[in-house]
């Protein structure tokens, strides 16, 4: 997911006319064949000059409604307000996000992906629009420029809007190459721009997909097996179904759902129900059998994800060996929307309604659970009340469905906060051996890097992904090859290369699955482990050497200036050093992922109980060109809060095959009184723009730790902190 | 048959009296706006005010709730506390995916009817009740200020 992209995938551009006037501009493939649910556009500008941007990207807290407005409106010579957004319908071979090939907002794509290809349709359209002026006025195109929204020839001052030049516009020929725009022309692009989706989010109006309401509607709510792979042995539902608002129980496989008119009468339902469930063969899985097995799968040799240099040699030969075991835990999302979907299913059509990253893999979930054609099945998407992963599943897609069979109507099946929570698809449980050879100086020498965890690639790729050409083409050779070979990329990202300067460093990977309890990606993704173990892990070699966390990290970095920068930057403005009360500590993380180059100073206090409290967090960026700094800026400070919840509280574990979280009072999130005080430093940079959703929740988990090491010589080598340095006095 | 007022309207709703007043908001009013986080209390999503009071409308039975006010996030922006809230959410860009803001806001807006000038303690003990899993808590805390100034 770290690759930059290879651009300029979507060079076709195809004009048209609107249905009843106006101007569509068409990405992809030249001969696409007609869909009925396609608008067959990306861009639309109607007569009166609107533009609308059918939008292929889903917000969900990370700005990109504004960002990727930013990128159409800055070429096409409109006001950001003058963009309208109308969210995709599904459609792979339309709206596939170049660094995937299929439609889906995350890994930190959506401006990495799009920078090119949504500038050039901005270019483009504005390029028709000037000609079709130009031709209007028997004028030079050249004599012409565009400016918010309209076209001015310069000798005479004449202008037209573009809404009265679209339908001369729809009839000339798509423009090859339209030069883009010199940065220092860019009149949004690195401005901060107020975000598109927030008056509605301030005055109860924005529209969720847990919002949705349809006529004859019903609610229902969900109880699936509490024991993974366990069973529905039998119901009795004599006493849900007395309760009034109560109209159906449903009875899956391995869950039961109550169907009524409202939330409280299911909720009350399901209550009500006498429920047995056949547990199943995970009936007596603990979290220590999980790591116990991990623990021995990680002394296997693994597929070799990265060799180069000697490892084994250098190690051999070197004046100190250093090893250690990471473990970070399995990680529930919490999305603050519990998970839900709407469904309706007919004989002759399904419809969805919910807020999802991944639209047409919901539509091929519901094809096959209906047996309907793809073409029937139609996705209403709407805002997401957070994702950070758990909206790239179509797990609660399928169990809604299942569901909407047996019932007539539409119906919204919401999970309650515990079923969301004990039936989410889980951050794995990752088992990390990790190992150094220092030279005489300390400076490493050989390193070698075992990731030993369950492989979510290996998962979506056979569940999710298509397998077809633009699929493979879009992720490459390199996933391909990887594939082929059983190693996850995702897994290693971020140890497979580090910024630092090692010469001999091998990395592997074992995959080992924990029975029954299904895995998925998580906010940061595999840099979220790799980066902890990789940055906990130079820290601790720091410290063997005598060093400086800071100068010693400084040292490895001749080859990665832009790394060295952030570090430089983040330890000056944290005032790396300085002196800090008993108990108090700083660490540093630096990181080099989703392209983009990040470090963070954590400021920490252990309080005498051993409660850590994290008191300031300063993180500079390096995200190469910033479309918005204003969402860069909030992306880090929601991202290192997302990682310090992590940090410091984030752990399910497993008894008796089922969860033992269950609401917020014991998944617990960081709150207000302890949040720290964040600041965030941008590096001005014209490189090719990096993401900015994931990196700062993986960078900030080894920042807490590191600090907490500073302050207490306690190394965390387990998240979560959670009650670790009780025993600290 | 249960009647509240809801933003100045009366509404005559066939629910249990159990009933907590998020779902009848929800799912029988139609006010989506107030949102479900969690169900427990725990997380503040669901916050509206009571004659005035900031509340957990999930854990609210609605025969508690007869012959009292409720405002919702709807209707809050009639409030001067709750314009000032509004508009400095706006100002300061706090928003990320927007799910717990409704609750936010209100729980913000109640503080401000309350204290005119809230200290960061004041800050912490009002919205500590409220998770914003986005952690815009920076920006929530710079809002509250902003709309406590002006």
């Amino acid at each position: 997911m770290g690759r930059q992209p290879r651009v300029s995938r979507r060079e076709f551009l195809s004009v048209s006319a609107a249905v009843g006037g106006g101007l569509l501009l068409g990405f992809g493939p030249p001969a696409l064949p007609p869909s009925p649910f396609s608008p067959n556009a990306f861009i639309r500008i109607d007569r009166d000059g609107r533009v609308t941007l059918i939008m292929h990207k889903v917000e969900m807290g990370q700005g990109t409604y504004t960002s990727m407005s930013m990128l159409l409106a800055e070429e096409l010579e409109v006001d950001l307000g003058d963009v309208r957004l109308e969210h995709a319908p599904p459609d792979d071979a339309r709206y596939a996000e170049p660094l995937f090939g299929v439609q889906e907002t995350g890994g930190s794509t959506s401006v990495r992906g799009n920078w090119e290809p949504l500038r050039r349709a901005g270019a483009a359209a504005r390029s028709l629009l000037v000609a079709a002026a130009a031709s209007t006025w028997d004028v030079e195109p050249a004599s012409c420029h565009a400016a918010r929204g309209a076209v001015i020839h310069g000798p005479t001052g004449r202008s037209l809007g573009y809404g009265a030049l679209v339908d001369k516009a729809a009839t000339l020929r798509a423009p090859s190459r339209v030069p883009l725009k010199d940065p220092k022309d860019f009149r949004l692009i690195g401005t901060p721009a107020k975000r598109v989706d927030a008056p509605g989010k301030v005055d109860g109006t924005a529209q969720f997909g847990i919002d949705v309401r349809l006529p004859g509607m019903k609610v229902a709510t969900v109880a699936a097996c509490p024991v993974f792979g366990g069973k529905l042995a039998s119901v009795d539902d004599a006493k849900a179904k007395a309760i009034p608002g109560v109209h159906q129980v449903v009875r899956l496989d391995d869950a039961v759902a109550v169907v009524a008119d409202h939330m409280w009468a299911a909720k009350q339902g399901l209550a009500a129900l006498d429920i047995r469930w056949d547990e199943g063969p995970n009936a007596g899985l603990d979290t220590a059998d999980i790591v116990r097995a991990l623990a021995e799968a990680s002394q296997r040799p693994g597929v070799v994800a990265r060799d180069e240099g000697d490892a084994a040699t250098a190690m051999a030969g070197a004046a100190r060996r250093i090893e250690a075991v990471y473990e970070l835990p399995f990680l529930a999302h919490a999305t603050l929307e519990p998970v839900n979907c709407t469904v309706q299913v007919r004989p002759d059509g399904c419809d969805l309604w919910l807020g999802t990253q991944v639209p047409t893999f919901t539509q091929t979930a519901a094809a096959k659970l209906t047996g309907l054609p793809r073409t029937k099945v139609r996705v209403h998407n709407h805002l997401l009340g957070g994702g950070f992963g758990r909206r790239l599943e179509v797990d609660f897609v399928m169990r809604a469905v299942e569901i909407a069979k047996q019932v007539t109507g539409p119906v919204k099946v919401v999970w309650t906060r515990e079923e969301d929570i004990q039936h989410d698809m889980y951050r794995p449980y990752y088992y990390d051996r990790i190992a150094a050879g220092l030279d005489a100086a300390g400076k490493p020498v050989a390193w070698t890097h075992r990731v030993t965890g369950s492989s979510i690639m290996a998962r979506v790729a056979s569940e999710l992904f298509p397998k077809n050409l633009r699929v493979i083409r879009a992720l490459g050779l390199h996933q391909l090859m990887a594939s082929i070979k059983g190693l996850d990329t995702d897994a290693v990202e971020g140890a497979v290369e580090p910024p630092y300067d090692l010469p001999n460093i091998r990395v592997e990977y074992v995959r080992q699955e924990p029975p029954g309890i299904p895995t998925a990606f998580w906010r940061g993704v595999g840099p979220t482990h790799s980066i902890f173990v990789v940055e906990s892990f130079i820290d601790e070699l720091a410290a063997a050497a005598g060093q400086d966390p800071v100068a010693y990290r400084r040292a490895l970095l001749d080859r990665s200036p832009r790394a060295k920068a952030v570090l430089d930057l983040a330890a000056e403005k944290a005032g790396w050093g300085q002196p800090l009360p008993a108990r108090s500590g700083r660490g540093v993380a630096l990181l080099h992922a989703f392209g983009s180059y990040i470090a963070q100073v954590a400021e920490v206090a252990v309080l005498p109980q051993g409660d850590v409290r994290v008191k300031r967090v300063v993180c500079a960026v390096d995200c190469g060109t910033i479309v918005n700094p204003d969402t860069v800026r909030a992306q880090m400070e929601g991202g290192i809060v997302f990682g310090v919840t992590g940090a410091l509280f984030g752990e399910i574990t497993i008894k008796g095959g089922r969860v033992e979280q269950h609401n917020f009072n014991d998944y617990r999130m960081l709150r207000i009184n302890e949040a720290p005080v964040i600041e965030v430093h941008l590096v001005p940079s014209t490189e090719a723009p990096g993401g900015v959703g994931e990196p700062g929740t993986s960078c900030a988990m080894p920042a807490v730790a590191n600090a907490i090491f500073a302050a207490t010589g306690k190394r965390i080598r387990k998240l979560p902190v959670k009650d670790q340095l009780r025993t600290v006095t | 048959m249960i009647t509240l007022n809801v933003n100045g309207t009366q509404h005559t709703v066939d629910v249990p009296p159990d009933m907590p007043v998020l779902w009848v908001l929800r799912d029988v009013i139609g006010l989506t706006g107030t949102k479900f986080g969690c169900g427990m209390a725990l997380c503040g999503a669901c916050t509206v005010h009571l004659d005035g009071r900031p509340v957990r409308s999930c854990v609210t039975p609605v025969a508690a709730v007869t012959g009292k006010s409720i405002t919702t996030i709807e209707a809050v922006g009639e409030t001067p506390s709750g314009k000032r809230a509004q508009q400095a959410w706006l100002d300061v860009e706090v928003v990320q995916c927007g799910y717990c803001q409704s609750g936010q806001i209100m729980a913000a807006a109640a503080l401000l009817a309350a204290k005119r000038h809230p200290t960061d303690a004041d800050i912490d003990a009002a919205m500590a009740g409220n998770i914003c899993r986005c952690g815009t808590y920076s920006r929530i805390r710079a809002a509250i200020k902003r709309a406590a100034a002006g």
